[in-house]
């Protein structure tokens, strides 16, 4: 099976190989389940490979020449579309967040067709209006030796020195306009009182340059594309269709030219056809059932693209966020993040002995409390980077010495063991200290919300705080045009791998959303969209048919098996998986381990869950039950992607490399590089898109 | 926590609803109202029930999706000692052994599409005819270039954190989505960048807030208590006050 | 709404201040009952004009406002028409939400008041013929006529309660949480000085005070 494969690998002749994979796909669809296991066993226990080595891969878009004049050149290279023809051509774009949603509303506004898709019942409800802390711009209103270069350099440091430095600088030099947009829009930013943009500083970054709007900078950046969005919709340039979930891609002749989605109200199964698809479907963390991601974030639309030919960029990237509310119990569905700013003036702490950790933590004196983190790393104490907080507080949570209430966790033996998951965020010293009003003044909107939510008063008892799934990194992979391999398909936002490398920065995701969709997309679309319109196509076209009917089959059979198991069952099972073997920190075993483990439950789940209702009506256990069926295998992609890396990087903990000291350790002799899969069952393809830094130099990071 | 549920059960938009009672033992005062819905309907699930379909999303009370009106208050805040969406409402806002009533949010403008979930798309429309500025892509000034007043700014962040989630409608007597339209309104009228479409924009919105079929504001202020990010009242007298200056305005519709 | 209300509560306002007369004797009072027939604004308008268009004002206030009530109360069944099982209002004063049906029976009871101190088709205890002065001391020597205007003032000064403060808030007056504060104190105001100002007078005949 591997021979034919390495065969065809390469960009060139990527629409013929396309068109031959999609019809095994199609076939496949059908017994999917069941084929993809027996393939499993295999592989993983007998060769030994769990993926095959392809080709390398390299971005072509990008153009040559110094690094400041790269975005500029490939603007003016472009093939435009004359205004006249825009309406001719029509465009899909899924998901409504803040690249998605923007990128609607930009392209409504120059003239094409746009069909915009979300699953909620409104655009403005996408996740990205739960951002809280703000938006980086290079605007240098500060007059703080910021600059677009200082942000691209950060953006790529934080990244650990996994992302394309092209991508980034591009991000860095349009994030001063996204201010102006949102501003013009009537986006109500933090003012000073002389009525100017106020700003604040971010994510352990030596310059003021993150611009926010209290705690909903997502909320409010969000609206502002909404509105944009609806102002289209009125116009009659952008149609939405909410309450539909993308479930299939359509490909023909190798070009992306639509969607199946299902009508989440009556359950109809209909083709959207198109001249080209943008993905803006956000991340994927909800493959760990406990994420700060709202409960609908799935990886459908994503996974759906790469099984038609998207390969799918360093899903291992993971970013695991510090200060999130621990979990309550076993019927917990997703986690609440506090902001980060919290770690400047609380400290965190767990108890020296086991035995105190049910203790009201008042009555534990000083000596019996262990400030780990100002322990572990004197220089930077309290405030080390997201990932490092991250994995100590698990390791002691893991020695027995979390705080909270105790929940049941599953061990490697069988076994189960109740765990507390907690350490403390103690304000005790800087309220004796500033006193209990200064610290309302700063934090009070966060104390609350943790009160109501807990229903612990902080300004007394230590706030519990456990790491929690914030962000994926990882995504479809996207060149700089940001296309997928899979022409004319394009992913943007969180959907896409492209910005942040191995960590990101705090405030970027939202700069990064609004960049692709309101800057860079509508400047590369067109590129492709110059040499449209493409052969009319019907919803009778054999290759529509064919997604269409793989869809039906797929949804019949998840109605059909008709187990013993609910679907959310699987999913949290799932979720415990990834979390435990896949999560902040990862080893060859535990890898190893965790792909046998979710195969099994896969298997499992194809024969034993239960969906109930029908297709033909609201049916909400059927949409959860397709999602969990997608995680599943991305999860199996992700394991095989974190095994595959043998290097600790940003969000990515491999135990095996680490200093004698117990931080993380890159080699960037082997794996400066990022890593983009191609569908292939059981055993993917593995692209090595190679990663050259022309001007930022490679370090590693060091923070005690 | 053993509790008593009596849920709104309706299977279509065209279907008759009824009340049905489920009892729910092992819930835990931790739990939000939403994971307490959950466990019902793994309960349902296994006993091959169909389970209660409602909506709900990013569940830290910010998207808006949520929302059911439990012993007969929006959002259950008649339970909550604070505003609340019914996300952020915990299980312990209820006595062990309450009786827990679940209805949908009912408005001529909010049609139910199953049991707990509505179709609220009349907001979007509302959106759609005037709320927003009309700026292109690339269209800006530097952010900079006009100052804002603070208190200005201030005024427009308030109304601007309305999560568009429909408990004001649900709560009000008179089925008005005033609420909702006069945030939109006073967000963006309190902005320099709102003024050259204030007039028109006030006159549309409302005059779409109607066609909709929601009701008119008498002032009661249902509204406002039930409203999750506290929304002040005397954003619809902000909307009244342009609307009336509109109509000495020439533009607009 | 809004305007209407207003102008009815001015009505009320100057109506009461008349009433008040009935302290200064029968004299005072006739001589006001009759100058408000006669030659107000005279010679700008012919004699005996202003209180016909007075009254058609106070008309057409008063069907504008029904009118609207009707169309309010129309599009609320509409936007309402499913009640809940359960409901549990939180804000709404017993004003607010009885001013429908508050308004309808303060109506019908204005009709009766109509009838039987304009109109004299319904004469309570006086022969034809009779004065304003006497005609309203005669009246409220009777007990029941006092306690049956008592409690529509009760249902009056309610719904000025809630609707003076309502009507300036659609006015577009209701600025700030202070101001609706403000609103609601003076909305108080008016209804108890309504209140106590329209029944002082009957009061004080039932109870002898005024012959």
């Amino acid at each position: 099976m591997a021979t034919p494969i390495l065969e065809r690998l390469g960009l060139r002749g990527r629409s013929a190989r396309g068109q031959e994979h999609k019809h095994t796909t199609v076939e496949k669809d059908g017994a999917m389940a069941t084929q993809t296991i027996e393939e499993a066993p295999a592989s993983s226990a007998g060769e030994g490979r769990l993926w095959i080595d392809g080709s390398e891969l390299r971005d072509t878009k990008a153009p040559a020449g110094p690094i400041e004049g790269k975005w500029a050149k490939r603007q003016f290279e472009a093939k435009l579309v004359n205004p006249a023809n825009r309406r001719k051509l029509t465009v899909i774009i899924v998901g409504t967040g803040l690249a998605g949603g923007a990128a609607a509303a930009s392209l409504g506004e120059a003239g094409y067709n746009v069909l915009n898709f979300c699953y909620q019942d409104s655009p403005r409800r996408a996740h990205s209006i739960a951002a809280q802390g703000g938006i980086n711009a290079a605007k240098n209103y500060r007059n703080d030796n910021d600059s677009t270069y200082r942000l691209f350099y950060d953006t790529v440091k934080g990244g650990d020195y996994r992302a394309r430095e092209t991508n980034v600088y591009r991000l860095a030099e349009v994030s001063a306009s996204i201010i102006d947009q949102c501003v013009a829009q009537g986006v109500p930013f933090a003012r000073e009182y002389g009525g100017l943009l106020d700003n604040r500083s971010f994510g352990g970054v030596q310059v003021q340059r993150t611009f926010y709007a209290r705690g909903q900078t997502g909320q409010q950046l969000l609206i502002g594309a909404y509105q944009s969005l609806e102002r289209q919709v009125a116009a009659g340039t952008v149609k939405m269709y909410a309450r539909h979930e993308m479930l299939e891609l359509i490909v023909v002749d190798g070009r992306a030219r639509g969607i199946v989605a299902r009508d989440m109200v009556t359950g109809e199964i209909e083709s959207h056809l198109a001249d080209a698809v943008v993905l803006a479907t956000g991340g994927y963390g909800n493959v760990f059932f406990l994420s700060t991601n709202a409960m609908g974030c799935n990886v459908t639309a994503g996974w759906r693209a790469h099984r038609k030919g998207a390969y799918f960029g360093n899903p291992c990237y993971t970013q695991i966020h510090p200060t999130c509310i621990p979990v309550h119990g076993e019927t917990q569905s997703k986690l609440t993040l506090m902001s980060e700013s919290l770690r400047n003036d609380g400290r965190i702490w767990v108890p020296k002995r086991a035995e105190d950790c049910d203790k009201d933590p008042r009555q534990i004196p000083e000596e019996d409390r262990d400030y780990y983190l100002e322990r572990i790393y004197p220089a930077f104490g309290n405030l080390v980077p997201r990932d490092i907080a991250s994995r100590q507080a698990k390791n002691m949570c893991d020695e027995g010495r979390g705080v909270g209430p105790a929940v049941a966790e599953p061990q490697p033996d069988g076994t189960v063991k109740q765990v507390r998951r907690g350490v403390y965020l103690d304000f005790a010293d800087v309220i004796k200290r500033i006193g209990k009003d200064a610290v309302s003044a700063k934090y009070g909107n966060l104390f609350d919300m943790y009160a109501q939510i807990t229903a612990e008063d902080p300004y007394e008892v230590p706030m519990r705080i456990y790491p929690a799934v914030h962000y994926t990194m990882g995504g479809v992979w996207v060149d700089y045009d940001l296309m997928t391999t899979v022409t004319g398909l394009y992913a943007t936002g969180e959907c896409n791998f492209s910005d942040h490398g191995a960590n990101r920065l705090g405030a970027s995701a939202l700069m990064q959303g609004l960049a692709d969709g309101y800057f860079v997309l509508p400047n590369t679309i067109n590129d492709y969209l110059a040499d449209g319109p493409f052969p009319k196509l019907t919803p009778e076209h054999p290759e529509v048919v064919a997604a269409v009917n793989s869809t039906k089959e797929r949804i019949n059979k998840l109605l059909s098996v008709n187990g013993s198991r609910t679907v959310d069952s699987f999913h949290k099972e799932l979720g415990h998986i990834m979390w435990e073997y896949c999560g902040m920190e990862r080893t060859e075993a535990g890898l190893t381990k965790a792909l046998g483990l979710i195969r099994e439950l896969r298997d499992e789940f194809w024969r034993d869950v239960k969906v109930t209702g029908e297709n033909e009506e609201f049916n909400q256990t059927l949409e959860r039950a397709g999602r969990v069926a997608d995680f599943f295998e991305l999860g199996e992609l992700m394991c095989i992607d974190a095994l595959h890396r043998r290097e600790s990087c940003g969000g990515h903990f491999r135990a095996e490399s680490q200093t004698p000291d117990g931080e993380a350790l890159r080699h960037d002799d082997e794996f400066l590089y990022v890593a983009a899969w191609e569908y292939n069952g059981a055993n993917p393809v593995l692209h090595k898109e190679p990663l050259e830094y022309e001007y930022i130099e490679l370090k590693q990071r060091s923070y005690k | 926590m053993n509790i008593t549920l009596r849920v709104w059960r309706q299977a279509n938009a065209n279907a008759q609803g009824a009340m049905q009672t489920y009892q729910l033992a092992d819930v835990s005062p931790d739990m939000s109202f939403l994971e307490m819905l959950d466990l019902l309907n793994e309960k349902l699930t296994v006993e091959g029930i169909e389970p209660v379909a409602f909506d709900h999303d990013c569940r830290e009370g910010i998207c808006g999706m949520c929302g059911v009106v439990i012993n007969g208050s929006a959002h259950g805040r008649g339970s909550s000692p604070v505003p609340t969406t019914t996300c952020q409402l915990h299980m312990r806002s209820f006595a062990d052994g309450a009786t827990i009533d679940i209805e949908p949010w009912r408005a001529g403008g909010f049609p139910v599409i199953k049991d707990l979930v509505v179709d609220r798309t009349a907001f979007d429309r509302i959106i759609q005819a005037g709320g927003y500025i009309s700026v292109n892509t690339g269209a800006a000034q530097d952010a900079n270039a006009t100052p804002v007043p603070k208190v200005d700014a201030d005024r427009a962040f308030d109304a601007a954190t309305c999560i568009g989630c429909g408990a004001c409608v649900a709560a009000c007597p008179n089925g008005s989505a005033m609420l909702f339209t006069s945030a939109k309104i006073t967000h963006l009228a309190m902005l320099p960048q709102g003024q050259p479409e204030r007039w028109s924009r006030v006159k549309s919105m409302v005059a779409q807030h109607d066609a909709e079929g929601f009701g008119g504001c008498t002032n009661i202020g249902e509204c406002a208590a039930v409203c999750p990010k506290g929304i002040p009242l005397d954003t619809i007298s902000q909307l009244n006050r342009d609307l009336m200056h509109a109509l000495f305005k020439p533009d607009g519709k | 709404m809004a305007i209407t209300g207003l102008i009815m509560v001015g009505f009320l306002l100057m109506h009461m201040y008349g009433n008040l007369k009935v302290f200064l004797g029968a004299e005072a009072f006739d001589h006001y009952a009759h100058w408000l027939k006669g030659d107000i604004l005279y010679p700008l308008i012919p004699s005996g004009w202003f209180i016909w268009i007075f009254r058609f004002v106070m008309l057409a206030a008063i069907v504008l406002h029904i009118y609207s009530a009707a169309v309010l109360t129309g599009r609320a069944h509409r936007a309402r028409g499913t009640k809940y099982v359960t409901s549990k209002p939180l804000q709404q004063t017993y004003a607010a939400r009885t001013m429908r049906w508050g308004g309808v029976i303060l109506a019908g009871f204005l009709v009766f008041h109509l009838l039987q101190f304009t109109a004299q088709v319904i004469k309570t205890g006086w022969n034809s013929g009779a004065g304003p002065y006497e005609m309203f001391v005669v009246s409220f020597e009777q007990w029941w006529l006092v306690l049956a205007y008592a409690l529509w003032m009760v249902t009056v000064c309610m719904h000025v309660r809630h609707g003076f403060w309502s009507a300036f808030a659609t006015l577009g007056a209701n600025t700030s949480a202070t101001t609706r504060k403000w609103w609601n104190i003076i909305a108080w105001a008016v209804a108890v000085i309504l209140y106590v100002g329209f029944m002082i007078a009957p009061v004080a005949v039932l109870i002898g005070g005024v012959r």
